[in-house]
């Protein structure tokens, strides 16, 4: 049953510990705000978390929350949506949580397509550990552990999700709450596994990463708000996109298809500066949703008895 | 060959794709209807099929057969069937004295000799001590399929039913059950009956025409507990268990694994498991597997995840954070031999230090074991009675030799077991202590027990996240001390004392049949403490161990158990121990009791 809740209902009395100007905040509170627009309570959601900074979400959020251990926690996640499908679970990971030390968990929980909203916070450095390079950091970013910049190739979060088959992959920025929450919303009404990058500013390791296009001032310009049927247009004079897609169809490519994978890949691949950041939602299809028979009933003890005998069994007198 | 026994000892021995283990669970079962003893143990190798002809591919089967009761499969194979030189070779370091060996006459050419890397001169030198037949198997299978309208190749597929029949017949069992049970291995398949019944007939008839000694007992048939029984491997006993449990509680169980030798018969057990509760995921990597038992538990279910060798060094990271996050759960090691890949399909203890002492930092949790094939049935009860009761992960330790040898079972009465109690939300806060150390379950759902849990340190009753020096200290404290109350728990111990306090044997596990056989016929020459509690033992074990002037412990191991005794106890414990990937024979335990006594 659906009621109205605010923002508060969401939060709890938990110190939060998050360095002063990081995007986690900005999360948090769009999070608890779209729970609350959501209209269910509390005891209807479950977030669990790995570890990095993000990990620390669930202890701040009023509701039943796991905070697991690195990488595992879209393993854990699949335990508990398993077993408790009406539960809602949601995933807060980050890059390297991830996309490094749990990718292998990340491509199955895509594949099987459990229904589960998965939060991957990308700040594109390891930021509890106190700022090595992770798997999303740039080449020639500079870190503790890449004094001389990084020399490893990152990995694209959204076409790794898209080729391990998500039926649900979006983007969206710490900076503009608004936007994340309408996501979130997308994600939440999504029937399989919804993957949504999401652009978080490490303040103290990787300050002002994605400044150059997230901020209110910038966004106009740089940011392509991807919607469903819409044309894909952006910047001041609204241009149609024609140069972002390259296909002998211009007009029919111009025009966002979420059920288009290739459109997706293709989408995902835009870098900047050379071209504008899309964000929303990239991909959405319906596919076949893994889960276990749990509303079936079990059987009785004379079943129980058979199964004991089955094969064969003998008297001894 | 002798021809009277105590018991029988029948090895079958073939390439892994010539169809032995069927044939051998076909005559055990029939041995076993039958109402006599039977012991199985089963011999594979590594490779599913390796190159035909040659000792790397070689499988199978070991029976035991007695109207006696038996404890092991036996150590000395008094019966050996042999299809090829190298099945032969294979087993020639095993046979009793005068043993009676039936070989396949088709397949012992030259060039059979040499894919074994043997000389056909050899079997002069076995010929001269044991009674060698040579049967045309092959040819004889064919030609009675002959009126078949089957191919060739199809045809010789057959030729182990033949050597079913044969042994039937040697073994004065009854051609009609072996024929029932057929049929029922094979309904729905009525071509493939037609040609097995026919080629078993044949084999039947064939040793009957040839008037082959039969061996026979001994003793007058006795067995010491009536009932109804079944035959039943380690596997199979734990699938029973979890379908005991989920069904008497109406309440599912979630288990998770990912395949690996020996232990992933018990995931081919639970997938066909669904309708009585047991919910499968076949997860991508053993981390996963725990890691989604632990979502399970927290969800407010049963789960379980089984592994073995290597697997269970991934397991270690999900095993302290079910610890610290105090949520019930069982993990089942199939040990195997080796260290790394090493033996994959052979059996060994040595994973109990692992279990005891694998993870970083304090990280108690209790460690079970087996004594049987059937005995897995209420090692798994009571490894979930303990996991929801203390709220904890436990451990149960098996091996490859539990997993796959098989033994007959007294079918219980399911509402007699005492099972695991499952009750949520005893307390509001989640962990505040209970009057047993534990803690309440409190599942999502409920919204008067919102909580969050972690694997960073808990304070208070509400286990919030704490840095604090001296409540680290206490909550250590406090999760060893959930296994000084499961030891107040243990009350039945395996204990067999003699009257003379010169020796106790201690031993854990699987070696349990063999150690019977042994501690038997010594006559109550020594006293005898087989262990199933490993972490925490038993605390009756302090007064008894320290009573004695000579105490030895058997394993398969280098000697975990034996450390643990000896540190703890401060006693001069003697390890008898071996890592041969085999269980002990009695002959090596005999040897090594004799260098301290007798």
């Amino acid at each position: 049953m659906k009621t109205n809740f605010t923002k508060d209902v969401f939060a709890n009395q938990n110190e939060v510990r998050w360095c002063p100007g990081c995007g986690d905040y900005a999360i948090l509170s769009a999070l608890q705000k779209t729970f609350a627009e959501l209209g269910l309570p509390p005891t209807e959601h479950a977030i669990v978390s790995g570890i990095g900074c993000s990990g620390r979400l669930p202890y701040y959020m009023n509701t039943f929350g796991y905070h697991t251990i690195h990488g595992r926690a879209t393993a854990v996640a699949t335990g508990l949506k398993l077993t408790r499908p009406q539960l809602n679970v949601w995933i807060i990971t980050g890059d390297g949580d991830a996309l490094s030390i749990g990718a292998n968990h990340l491509m199955h929980l895509l594949r099987r397509n459990i229904n589960v909203n998965i939060l991957m916070f990308n700040n594109q450095v390891y930021g509890l550990t106190k700022g090595q390079f992770s798997p999303t950091s740039k080449i020639g970013q500079v870190t503790k552990t890449s004094p001389e910049g990084v020399a490893q190739n990152p990995v694209n979060p959204l076409q790794f999700a898209l080729g391990c088959g998500a039926s649900f992959v979006a983007r969206a920025l710490d900076k503009d709450p608004a936007h994340l929450s309408e996501v979130l919303q997308a994600a939440y009404a999504h029937q399989g596994c919804s993957f949504i990058e999401i652009y978080q500013d490490c303040h103290v390791f990787n300050a002002g990463a994605f400044d150059a296009f997230s901020t209110k001032t910038q966004r106009a310009e740089h940011v392509l708000y991807l919607q469903s049927g819409q044309k894909l247009c952006y910047g001041e004079n609204k241009g149609l996109g024609e140069g972002l897609i390259k296909t002998a169809d211009i007009q029919e490519a111009c025009i966002h298809h979420l059920d288009d994978f290739e459109q997706a890949m293709r989408l995902s691949r835009l870098s900047f500066p050379d071209f504008p950041v899309p964000v929303g939602v990239f991909y959405q299809s319906e596919k076949n949703i893994y889960t276990h028979p749990t509303h079936q009933e079990i059987a009785d003890e004379n079943e129980l008895n058979a199964l004991y005998r089955k094969g064969a069994s003998w008297n001894r007198t | 060959m002798q021809q009277e026994h105590d018991f029988l000892v029948i090895r079958l021995c073939g390439d892994s794709g010539d169809g032995i283990q069927l044939i051998g669970e076909q005559l055990m079962m029939n041995a076993a209807i039958s109402g006599l003893e039977v012991r199985a143990l089963p011999d594979f190798p590594a490779e599913i099929r390796a190159p035909a002809g040659t000792v790397s591919g070689i499988s199978g089967i070991q029976l035991a057969i007695s109207n006696q009761r038996i404890e092991t499969a036996g150590d000395k194979v008094n019966i050996l069937i042999a299809l090829n030189p190298a099945a032969l070779v294979h087993s020639l370091n095993d046979l009793a004295p005068n043993a009676l060996i039936y070989l396949n006459e088709c397949q012992f050419s030259e060039k059979d000799w040499q894919k074994a890397k043997a000389q056909a001169s050899l079997l002069d030198e076995i010929s001269a001590k044991n009674q060698v037949i040579f049967v045309p198997m092959i040819k004889k299978t064919l030609s009675a399929l002959e009126a078949l309208d089957i191919k060739a190749t199809q045809a010789k597929r057959c030729k182990n039913f033949f050597i079913l029949g044969m042994l039937i017949w040697l073994l004065e069992l009854s051609i009609e059950k072996s024929g029932q049970l057929l049929e029922k291995k094979f309904q729905n398949k009525a071509s493939i009956l037609e040609s097995n019944q026919l080629a078993m007939l044949a084999g039947y008839h064939y040793g009957m025409t040839q008037d082959w000694q039969r061996p026979y007992f001994l003793q007058e048939a006795s067995h010491l507990d009536l009932g109804e029984y079944r035959q039943i491997n380690g596997a199979e006993a734990i699938g029973l268990a979890l379908a005991t449990i989920a069904s008497r509680l109406q309440h599912r169980i979630f288990v998770s694994g990912y395949p690996i030798t020996p232990s992933s018969v018990i995931l081919h057990e639970c997938a066909k498991l669904s309708h009585f509760g047991i919910d499968l995921l076949q997860a991508e990597d053993e981390i996963a597997a725990i890691c989604a038992c632990l979502g399970a538990a927290f969800g407010g279910h049963l789960a379980l995840t089984t592994t073995s060798g290597p697997g269970f060094d991934l397991k270690m990271e999900g095993l302290g954070l079910g610890v610290v996050s105090e949520l019930p759960m069982v993990v089942i090691d199939v040990q195997r031999a080796g260290a790394s890949t090493g033996l994959p399909t052979k059996t060994s203890q040595a994973d109990l230090r692992q279990a005891m002492y694998g993870r970083h930092n304090e990280s108690p949790v209790p460690v079970i074991a087996a004594k049987s094939p059937a005995d897995c049935f209420y090692t798994i009860i009571e490894a979930f009675r303990i996991a929801v009761e203390m709220m904890t992960p436990v451990v149960v330790l098996l091996d490859a030799y539990l997993m796959n040898a098989s033994e007959p079972w007294k079918i219980p009465d399911p509402s007699q077991l005492i099972l695991p109690h499952i009750e949520f939300y005893k307390e509001i806060e989640p962990f505040k202590r209970l009057s047993n150390g534990s803690r309440s379950w409190n599942p999502p759902g409920h919204a008067d027990y919102i909580h969050q849990l972690g694997g960073l340190e808990k304070q208070g009753d509400w286990g919030k996240v704490s840095y604090d020096s001296d409540n680290h200290e206490k909550m250590v404290e406090l999760r060893h001390h959930k296994l000084s109350v499961i030891q107040e728990q243990i009350v039945d111990i395996d204990w067999r004392e003699s009257d003379d306090k010169k020796a106790l044997l201690v031993s854990w596990g699987s070696t349990h049949g063999v150690m019977k056989t042994i501690v038997d016929s010594l006559d109550n020459a020594v006293s005898w403490l087989h262990l199933r509690h490993l972490q925490p033992l038993p605390k009756q074990l302090a007064d008894i161990i320290v009573q004695y002037e000579t105490v030895m412990v058997f394993e398969l191991n280098s000697g975990h158990l034996c450390d643990v005794l000896r540190s703890e106890f401060l006693v001069d414990a003697k390890s008898i121990h071996q890592s041969n990937g085999k269980p002990f024979s009695s002959e090596f335990l005999l040897d090594n009791i004799r260098k301290y006594i007798l």
